[in-house]
């Protein structure tokens, strides 16, 4: 229980809402799929290396995506890949969610205009929710990508659609 | 170690009319040009003459020479008629250490060149990629078919250097 | 009694934890024995050569990064010797020495890489760890020489793009010190250890023979007892000036030429790439790194293939020039996507789980199989 943890003498109780509850688990155990596309993958394969310990986050590798929530689209998206990516993305249980990593998979980035063989952003096919700039981004500015991934799913209700 | 001249008279005394051209002219890389039928025999000749013993294959690599005239089609595209495709090969032996490079025409509207797959396996992926991107048909390949691009791209080959990319493939828009 | 029996296709990827990448196997199996393996590649293809056409020679750098970007140094260098052949200059001394000081630590970064996923392929995780911990020490190298982490752009033709920070020698130095124990680590944790050795040893064996047919080279060609090392036998940039070995594969554990030679010839060559920079930073001499760096590159009609030893093997570029700020042609023979032609050759006859054994020893880049 994180940062409740030794904190009550005796046995307690804490009151909160449904939605708080179910969204705080939520957001604190992504696992992620396994996946690499290419050079951003091994950024992210940094990130979850010792140095920037994406364990921390709860975010864990899961080989399987029936067993994810969340799927980093680690690079460059091309044709031949786009649809097994969307393939990827179904056998996914809700909830889930997508980063998009690297200005590849936002945009095409450095292959967007003699790219023949490039899909011009992953959000061709799939939807996203965070997409993280730069070639490659940083470890750190994946962790910031998923930090503002978090603050999504902290806003969620089940009530009121949610963009 | 043999330099290129030397190579080029062996393989004139052995096949004659086959060898075309020897082109020393241009700067830091000289080759021979050779039939695009008699390649095969030329390269298992080369492989497996003790004097030569060319054993590895460094790179094989396809071109468009670009070399014919443009035309306008009724679209307003321009087309690229009456070039040629050429296949540059690249030897080399581990043993006596001497490299030489080939070099193979074919018109394009019959791009047709001899496989030297299975005279050096290396060739074999090599001989696939030239044809998925360059469109040289390799006889005699064990296995031609795309390895790059997906099995059913329409569109032609792309480094043709009048290759148009098409507006969409299975539903998804592929210019920016 | 003789049980019928049936072929099996099992596909494996593209997305699949051990395949390195976007690769998709297609695999024959009888019963647990491999028939054969289709590696159908081309998942990652980004058009290299048609935007190599595209852009002007320097503009090309950035884009060769992208191909093998575990190496993204190696390339860089490799095209900047390319160009230069053609162009008919030479570098200052100073240059040569930075670009082969960057070569080698980006060897050992990429070795690194391949030695901690291979175990992690084969099930241990913990080299995994201590292998990227000692390569991120080399990519704050990088980062602080050139500011990216990865993709560096800083190899130019004719020169670098900066000159090295005033404080690199001394952390260089730092480093080499610290990792040399590290290497004998990595043995204690992983070469020696005996589930390693099982599952590697007399795996996948490639005969020399076999090997050069197929076009293999660097530390595989190497692995079946071979030596051969262009940075010895073709020699280019100042690599005559250093004294390092080659070490070559001799079967130690089982067989010349298996997995485990494969592996090992890559711990091998980290120690070799320290002497190396050991070497350089002792005579790394003064100087002007940008003052041969071309205003205008115009290279004349001609052509010319050169090649480079890339931790991963030849690395060869062939660039035809017409005489305009463009390459007409640039293509590129990469060492993954030679190595991977081979899949097939080694797989046959084995058991299915030997095939992520071998697939991690001839250690491919998928950005490099399909460019
Ligand atoms: S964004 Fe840059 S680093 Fe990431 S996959 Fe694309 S080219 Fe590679």
């Amino acid at each position: 229980m994180g940062l409740l943890d030794k904190q009550f003498a005796k046995e307690s109780i804490v009151v909160t809402s449904l939605e708080d509850l179910l969204n705080w688990s939520r957001l604190s155990s992504l696992w992620q799929v396994g996946f690499g596309l290419a050079c951003c993958a091994i950024e992210m394969m940094a990130t979850s290396a010792s140095h920037y310990d994406f364990d921390r986050f709860g975010v864990i590798p899961r080989n399987s995506p029936r067993q994810a929530d969340i799927i980093i689209i680690s690079g460059t998206v091309t044709l031949k890949m786009a649809t097994r990516i969307k393939r990827i993305y179904e056998q996914m249980a809700d909830p889930k969610y997508v980063i998009s990593m690297g200005s590849c998979s936002n945009s095409g980035g450095p292959y967007w205009e003699h790219g023949y063989h490039v899909l011009k952003g992953v959000d061709r096919v799939i939807p996203v929710d965070v997409y993280v700039p730069g070639c490659p981004p940083r470890p750190e500015a994946l962790l910031e990508g998923l930090l503002k991934l978090q603050e999504k799913i902290r806003n969620e209700s089940l009530v009121k659609k949610t963009a | 170690m043999k330099n290129i001249q030397e190579i080029f008279d062996i393989l004139k005394e052995k096949f004659g009319d086959s060898i075309l051209e020897l082109l020393t002219t241009l700067p830091v890389e000289s080759f021979i040009t050779i039939a695009p039928k008699k390649i095969n025999e030329v390269c298992l000749f080369m492989r497996d003459n003790e004097e030569l013993k060319f054993n590895s294959l460094m790179c094989l690599s396809g071109v468009d020479d670009a070399n014919g005239k443009q035309v306008k089609d009724e679209n307003g595209a321009v087309k690229i008629e009456g070039s040629t495709l050429s296949v540059y090969y690249h030897l080399e032996s581990t043993e006596f250490r001497h490299k030489v490079t080939l070099k193979s025409s074919a018109p394009k509207e019959n791009p047709e060149v001899e496989s030297v797959a299975l005279i050096w396996h290396h060739a074999d992926w090599h001989e696939r990629e030239a044809w998925d991107l360059v469109g040289i048909k390799f006889l005699n390949h064990p296995d031609l078919r795309r390895i790059l691009m997906p099995y059913d791209w329409e569109a032609g080959h792309p480094l043709q250097k009048d290759y148009k990319n098409p507006e969409f493939y299975h539903g998804m828009k592929v210019p920016y | 009694m003789a049980l019928k029996t049936e072929h099996m296709t099992l596909n494996m990827g593209p997305q699949h934890p051990s395949t390195h990448g976007v690769l998709r196997l297609e695999v024959e199996l009888e019963g647990e024995i491999i028939k054969s393996v289709q590696p159908h590649i081309g998942y990652l293809h980004r058009c290299f050569e048609k935007h190599a056409e595209a852009m002007t020679y320097p503009q090309v750098i950035p884009y060769v990064d992208r191909m093998d970007y575990l190496a993204a140094m190696y390339n860089e260098f490799g095209y900047a010797v390319a160009v230069e052949k053609l162009l008919g200059i030479q570098v200052p001394e100073r240059v040569e020495y930075i670009r082969v000081i960057m070569g080698e630590f980006q060897r050992i970064a990429s070795h690194l890489v391949a030695v901690g996923t291979y175990g992690l392929d084969i099930g241990a995780f913990t080299p995994f760890l201590f292998c990227f911990r000692d390569r991120e020490r080399i990519i704050n190298l990088f980062e602080m020489t050139c500011g990216a982490r990865m993709l560096y752009n800083y190899i130019w033709v004719g020169g670098l793009s900066h000159d090295l920070h005033p404080d690199f020698v001394r952390n260089a130095k730092e480093f080499v010190s610290y990792f040399k124990p590290k290497v004998k680590e990595l043995n204690d944790l992983l070469s020696y250890n005996r589930i390693f050795i099982d599952r590697t040893a007399n795996v996948g064996i490639l005969p020399l023979e076999t090997a050069i047919n197929y076009g293999i080279s660097g530390p595989n060609l190497r692995g079946s007892g071979f030596e051969w090392d262009i940075r010895k036998d073709d020699t280019y940039s100042v690599y005559n000036k250093f004294d390092f070995d080659i070490p070559v594969g001799k079967g130690l554990q089982g067989t010349v030429g298996d997995c485990w030679d494969r592996y090992y010839i890559r711990i091998q060559e980290m120690g070799e790439s320290l002497k190396i920079i050991e070497q350089a930073l002792e005579q790394l001499p003064e100087g002007d790194v940008t003052s041969a760096i071309p205003k205008r590159i115009k290279p004349p009609v001609g052509q010319v293939y050169s090649r480079v030893e890339n931790p991963k093997g030849e690395l060869g570029y062939f660039i035809i020039s017409n005489g305009s700020p463009n390459p007409f042609r640039v293509k590129v023979k990469g060492p993954s996507f030679v190595h991977l032609g081979i899949m097939n050759e080694l797989c046959k006859g084995h058991m299915i789980a030997d095939v992520i054994a071998i697939l991690g020893s001839i250690d491919i880049v998928l950005g490099e199989v399909d460019r």
